[in-house]
């Protein structure tokens, strides 16, 4: 990947996520809709900040109809916004982090002071190691059906190759994360469950996510008005993404230098952080995430037990950032990054770093 | 503070067709781009992100095709961001676009859209049958049909407008050489005897299925002072959205698009956009919407949108040209096609539009819905730079 100038970019405006909610994340919610799912997230979101719909300045999602199985799946949702009267609305065809930061971006323009995100995804109703090989090149790898699941073994074999880990040591991550999450009450799985069989070598179950069903929102808002809504606002003090080479063969699975890029320019390496909420859906891409993000032993990865503890395929990049935010609403983090992911072995990812005022 | 101006330094599109066999999804993608870069004089590594757009995945049936062509677009190692807004996504992806230079997140950015209808089969994509919804089995046109028919009742138009549209609109296509529908020996009885699909909507008053991208370089005053051709200026830029259902909803015209243009029109300072927008690229997949939309943005009184139609001004050589190119009537891959009404809009107030040039337009309007007339992106682009 050509090296790009390595610079902090440094928000005109600064921007907090001030609210965040999610669903208890579960294998399969077959008695609800993807809108039934998503409005209780909209409203505890609204209710902690006493919003109301009209309020919002900038409203953003995001979905991906192939979860779904329909075209236009997000409108329905819109449906459940209430966009009455009609409201200042976009949608990314991507994982929520990227609502959030096309959102942020709208409050840089000035143009809204505050900021509506959420997303959602439904992985229950097919089956989702499938579905993901359509995200494939169509015409050279998409029609082999290569799954996610073989995709992140073959980056965890050359991590295993190359020194970086082996399996005692993913199982470490699998065991670390999950009994974090015994400590969340939205998360699906916890310390009960194992490491399993081997899934595709070298993964085993206990190394990958879990399948199912959950949403997400976040509201952001602007300067005094961040103050106004929040006693202690998650303030983004950077936040940027950069995407890498589809083609899995010209890339190096060992490093992630679009995660490298995008955590120079959003600042990370400014000072160091506390907590770390890294979208990683495989013991094996932590591994590639810290080295990226140069994290030490010292920092908290993954309190909340991160994706292998619930993964609602959509939710879970922007669920990172709600986290982070959620642990510096309640004093228990000064200075976190947040991280998401979307495409085949950690392909394209986004950085952002977030802060509470000094105590 | 305020926004960073934007302006529109590069514009390429490819010559839409049913069915371009000879590239990949990212072939026609690259082509796109590469005519917008070589139109604003920069390289790959002058873009600092990349913003796309199209409409559902299942119109070609790749899940987030944005993952494969980053290479195609040279995102590698860039920022680039995935909108999807039903129809109107050409015109949102832009505006994402714009915002990012109006930020100053980005100096210079790459914004495309595109369909490659051909792949798939975009009438299939639209009626999977889901539990508990409404199938649009009938694909688009039967759903708006009705409220084309309400339109007519509510104004007392006469039948004739319709075709009037499409006849103006398929000329216009022949000036245009991107334009998919070039139907050298269309009559205007030609059109009038065309079968009805979707009463009172005819086959030659519906848009086709094309192939086609659409790539825009946007960028910030530096990178403008440096453009070797003039500018487009944004001058206001807004989306707007609506319940798709609801008992309240006017679906002949809809809030939501009146209350986008009234956003743009104030950004733009434009209090009568009747006199002080020179030209018009709306989105019209059916031509009755043209008489719809006039009314919508403001252009005509609530009931007369059909007289200006009829009276000849939305001509290209009329005093409020619509639809120069030729519009979505004569072009529609559906995700790239708001964005070409917005390239339009722009290639009109540079002067750049060849032979569908309207002399002397330094104000022009490019819009775009979605969904069942839920979703609106509109942006206004002059000659000059703006003044707040």
């Amino acid at each position: 990947m050509a090296p790009r100038k390595p610079s902090v970019m440094r928000p005109a405006r600064e921007v907090a996520i001030v609210a965040f909610g999610q669903t208890r994340h579960q294998r399969s919610t077959d008695e609800l809709s993807e809108v039934e799912m998503l409005m209780p997230v909209l409203h505890e979101v609204l209710a902690a900040t006493g919003l109301k719909t009209s309020d919002i300045g900038f409203t953003c999602s995001g979905s991906s109809d192939y979860l779904a199985g329909r075209a236009f799946s997000f409108t329905m949702a819109l449906d459940g916004v209430g966009a009455w009267p009609p409201i200042s609305e976009s949608h990314v065809e991507m994982d929520g982090a990227w609502a959030l930061y096309e959102a942020w971006t709208k409050l840089q323009t000035g143009e809204a002071d505050t900021a509506l995100v959420y997303s959602y995804g439904k992985s229950s109703p097919g089956s989702v190691r499938d579905v993901l090989t359509r995200q494939l090149d169509p015409y050279y790898v998409a029609p082999l059906w290569p799954d996610a699941v073989a995709l992140a073994a073959l980056q965890a074999q050359a991590l295993i190759d190359a020194g970086e880990t082996d399996e005692p040591a993913l199982a470490g991550i699998a065991t670390r994360s999950r009994a974090s999450a015994d400590a969340n009450p939205h998360a699906q799985l916890g310390s009960s469950a194992g490491q399993g069989d081997y899934a595709v070598r070298p993964l085993r179950t206990g190394d990958c996510p879990p399948v199912g069903d959950g949403a997400a929102a976040v509201i952001l808002a602007a300067g005094d008005r961040a103050r106004d809504l929040c006693a202690r606002p998650a303030w983004i003090r950077g936040i940027d993404h950069r995407i890498e080479a589809h083609a899995l063969g010209v890339r190096d699975l060992t490093a992630s230098p679009s995660t490298r890029l995008a955590a120079e320019r959003a600042g990370v390496f400014e000072r160091p952080v506390d907590t770390a909420e890294l979208h990683a859906p495989f013991t094996s891409q932590e591994v590639v995430l810290r080295k990226a993000l140069g994290l030490g032993d010292d920092v908290d990865v993954n309190p909340s037990g991160g994706a292998l503890a619930a993964n609602p395929v959509m939710a879970a990049g922007l669920i990172r950032l709600g986290e982070a935010a959620a642990r510096i609403h309640r004093g228990a983090s000064d200075r976190a990054v947040a991280h998401a992911t979307s495409g085949p072995c950690l392909q394209q990812n986004l950085v952002a770093v977030l802060e509470g005022d000094a105590r | 503070m305020g926004k960073e101006p934007v302006a529109v330094v590069g514009i390429g599109q490819t010559k839409h067709v049913a069915a371009r066999q000879d590239v990949s999804i990212a072939g026609l993608v690259r082509e796109a781009a590469q005519r917008a870069l070589s139109d604003a004089e920069l390289s790959w590594v002058d873009i600092d992100a990349v913003v796309i757009g199209k409409a559902p995945d299942f119109f070609e049936g790749v899940m987030m095709p944005e993952l494969y062509l980053a290479d195609a677009l040279g995102a590698v190692g860039k920022p680039m961001l995935r909108v999807h807004t039903a129809g109107s996504v050409g015109g949102s992806t832009a505006l994402v676009a714009a915002n990012l230079v109006a930020g100053r997140v980005h100096g210079t950015v790459l914004t495309l859209a595109f369909e490659k209808q051909s792949e798939s089969n975009a009438m299939w994509g639209l009626s999977l049958p889901i539990p508990f919804q409404q199938p649009l089995l009938a694909g688009a046109g039967g759903f708006f049909a009705p409220h084309v028919r309400a339109y007519m009742r509510r104004t007392g138009a006469p039948d004739s407008v319709g075709s009037l549209v499409a006849y103006k609109d398929r000329r216009n296509a022949l000036k245009n050489p991107y334009a998919h529908l070039h139907e050298r020996d269309i009559t205007l009885e030609k059109v009038q005897a065309s079968p009805m699909l979707w009463d009172p909507i005819r086959y030659s008053e519906t848009c086709p299925s094309s192939d086609g991208a659409c790539a825009m370089i946007l960028t910030d005053r530096a990178g403008a002072a440096r453009s070797p051709r003039p500018p487009a200026w944004m001058h206001g830029g807004a989306m707007r959205s609506e319940p798709t259902l609801f008992a309240g909803k006017d679906f002949v015209s809809p809030q939501a698009g009146k209350d986008c243009a009234a956003d743009v029109y104030r950004q733009a300072g434009i209090a009568d956009p009747r006199r002080e927008i020179d030209a018009v690229e709306m989105y019209v997949p059916f031509s009755w919407y043209e008489p719809m939309w006039l009314e919508n943005l403001g252009f005509a009184a609530e009931g007369e949108g059909w007289k200006l139609t009829e009276s000849g001004v939305t001509e290209l050589e009329g005093d409020l040209p619509v639809n120069m190119s030729g519009g979505v009537l004569s072009t529609n891959p559906i995700g790239a096609s708001g964005m070409i009404r917005f390239a339009e809009a722009a290639l009109q107030v540079r002067g750049q539009a060849g032979e569908h040039q309207v002399d002397g337009a330094r104000r022009a309007l490019g819009h775009a819905y979605g969904g069942g007339s839920q979703f609106f992106s509109m942006w206004l682009v002059g000659a000059e730079p703006p003044t707040t």
